[in-house]
């Protein structure tokens, strides 16, 4: 008796979208509900495809961003060695995973900063007749502070501290306040 | 001859394709004294086409990864045998795609071919010319040479700078924070899968545009057709046109042969993830304009970054270049004036601003 009415339900499918209540009426079934069959299978195939959709774009969407690298770097690194460089002259070195620039200045003192041009990413280097520190992609400038003097860069260079310790020049990253 | 003939009429009696190629013996085009500068989307497609023969003979010998891309491409131009001038050609024909690409354009705008009902037709084509550029961006970096690597990071900060989703796209585009091998890896991957299929794509929805809509014919030449109808010149399409193009392709081929084989392309030097960026950089010609632009800009505009104003500024200007048909109001006059003198503005900003970056120091 159940399955009959349902089967006539189906039957009317469309009649029941047309005109809903009055639809049911007339089939007389006891399980008449307010949702049009149609509608409801038509929200469970789209809420399906839907549901797959998501479950393809989701993972893609993780796979895209690129896993986080530990900066392997640490705090301090050995930069040079005591008489590597000539005063008046400076030397890129590693940072972890990015250069950094060591200044040996006319006075004969040692001066660290980050080689990451604050502007567009850069790598800077130190121009011994301008005594400054010179991005050559968009011609920024940079005291030996790492203060930013003339060019595009907003920011100052980030400042290491230097410390000799024996013959090795180690450049340690300043703690925050 | 008779073989040829042969094969063909027993294919023919196998698929009757005349109804097939009826409209396009039927296909007319209007001929008139400006005809010439509608040649320039075949000849762009002609490169395209051009790249894709390259760019497959190229993948032979090329290998990404950074310790063995520049060397690959030093032993293809050193030791395989006219591997310079495959990838001299893939250079050159590059630069000469974005070159008659930006021509295409300025033509089509100054035509006036972008006009209901060819919105779409101008929409298509100015994404197309993006993903071109995205070709050349993604591509320059493939030899991992000194210059591509730092045109990257530059590229990719600009990227960087954009409000809120920069970050995001930065990250993805370099496969981590900082441009290394993994960002190599990226970019071939959209160099020789993700743009080939998104343009090939778009370039047949581009010509199916152009099929349906048939060639414009400017406001000038249709003003005088209107007032006096017996000027109204038509020329078929097979063979006329088909062959007057095939001619253009010709030369172009001409063209782009000698300068392939006398200025063959440099490979540069290998990068260093850890040196300076090298005095006198610059990037390839087609972005100079906007970068002579952001290195005009000064540090801070107001309480703005001058980077980010100015990547703001370009992005504005894109979106509504790509809605240039929709700002013609189709009555008034001076509408029309007004995106003429944008469109001369544009092209004579872009030419200042790309001469001033190749001799500003």
């Amino acid at each position: 008796m159940h399955l009959k009415c349902s089967e006539t339900k189906a039957a009317i499918g469309e009649l029941v979208m047309a005109s809903s209540d009055s639809g049911m009426a007339k089939t007389g079934c006891p399980s008449a509900t307010p949702i049009p069959r149609r509608g409801f299978v038509e929200m469970l195939l789209g809420g399906g495809f839907l549901a797959t959709a998501a479950a393809f774009v989701y993972p893609v969407m993780r796979y895209f961003v690129p896993p986080k690298t530990a900066d392997l770097g640490g705090d301090s690194v050995v930069a040079a060695k005591v008489g590597e460089l000539k005063p008046n002259s400076g030397k890129i070195f590693r940072f972890g995973s990015r250069p950094g620039l060591l200044i040996l200045t006319a006075g004969g003192e040692y001066k660290a900063m980050s080689a990451v041009c604050t502007h567009l990413s850069c790598t800077v280097q130190y121009r011994p007749e301008m005594g400054e520190v010179w991005c050559a992609c968009h011609n920024g400038t940079y005291g030996l502070d790492g203060r930013n003097i003339s060019g595009p860069p907003p920011r100052p260079l980030q400042a290491f501290d230097v410390q000799v310790r024996g013959d090795e020049i180690f450049v340690t990253r300043r703690r925050e306040g | 001859m008779t073989v040829l003939r042969n094969m063909l009429n027993w294919l023919h009696e196998r698929l009757e394709w005349d109804d097939l190629i009826a409209p396009l013996l039927k296909k007319t085009v209007p001929r008139h004294r400006l005809s010439y500068w509608y040649f320039l989307g075949g000849i762009t497609l002609f490169l395209f086409m051009i790249q894709v023969a390259t760019g497959i003979l190229l993948l032979l010998y090329y290998r990404p990864g950074s310790n063995e891309a520049f060397e690959s491409v030093q032993y293809l131009m050193t030791q395989v045998q006219f591997g310079w001038l495959i990838r001299s050609i893939h250079s050159w024909s590059a630069n000469l795609m974005i070159f008659t690409a930006f021509a295409h354009m300025f033509s089509v705008l100054f035509l006036k071919a972008y006009r209901k009902p060819r919105e779409l037709t101008w929409i298509s084509g100015v994404i197309l010319l993006g993903l071109v550029m995205g070709f050349g961006f993604s591509g320059y970096l493939l030899p991992w040479n000194t210059l591509a690597f730092f045109a990257t990071k530059v590229g990719t900060e600009i990227a960087g700078q954009v409000p809120l989703i920069g970050r995001p796209i930065m990250i993805f585009l370099r496969g981590g924070e900082e441009v290394t091998g993994a960002t190599l890896t990226r970019f071939f991957g959209f160099h020789v899968a993700v743009l080939p299929a998104i343009v090939t794509l778009l370039i047949g929805v581009h010509l199916l545009f152009v099929q349906r809509q048939g060639m414009s014919v400017p406001p000038s030449v249709e003003k005088e057709w209107e007032a006096n109808p017996s000027a109204i010149r038509e020329t078929k399409f097979f063979p006329n046109f088909a062959l007057r193009e095939l001619m253009a392709w010709y030369v172009g081929l001409g063209i782009l042969g000698v300068l392939a084989a006398m200025f063959p392309w440099n490979l540069g030097v290998k990068a260093d993830l850890f040196a300076s960026a090298p005095a006198g950089i610059k990037p390839e010609w087609y972005f100079l304009f906007m970068f002579q632009a952001l290195k005009l800009l000064p540090s801070k505009v107001w309480f703005i970054d001058g980077e980010v104003l100015g990547i703001l500024f370009f992005g504005l200007v894109g979106l509504l270049w790509l809605l240039l048909p929709f700002l013609e109001n189709d009555r008034s006059a001076r509408s029309k004036q007004w995106i003429t003198g944008l469109s001369i503005f544009a092209l004579a900003f872009v030419i200042t601003m790309s001469v001033y970056g190749y001799v500003a120091k």
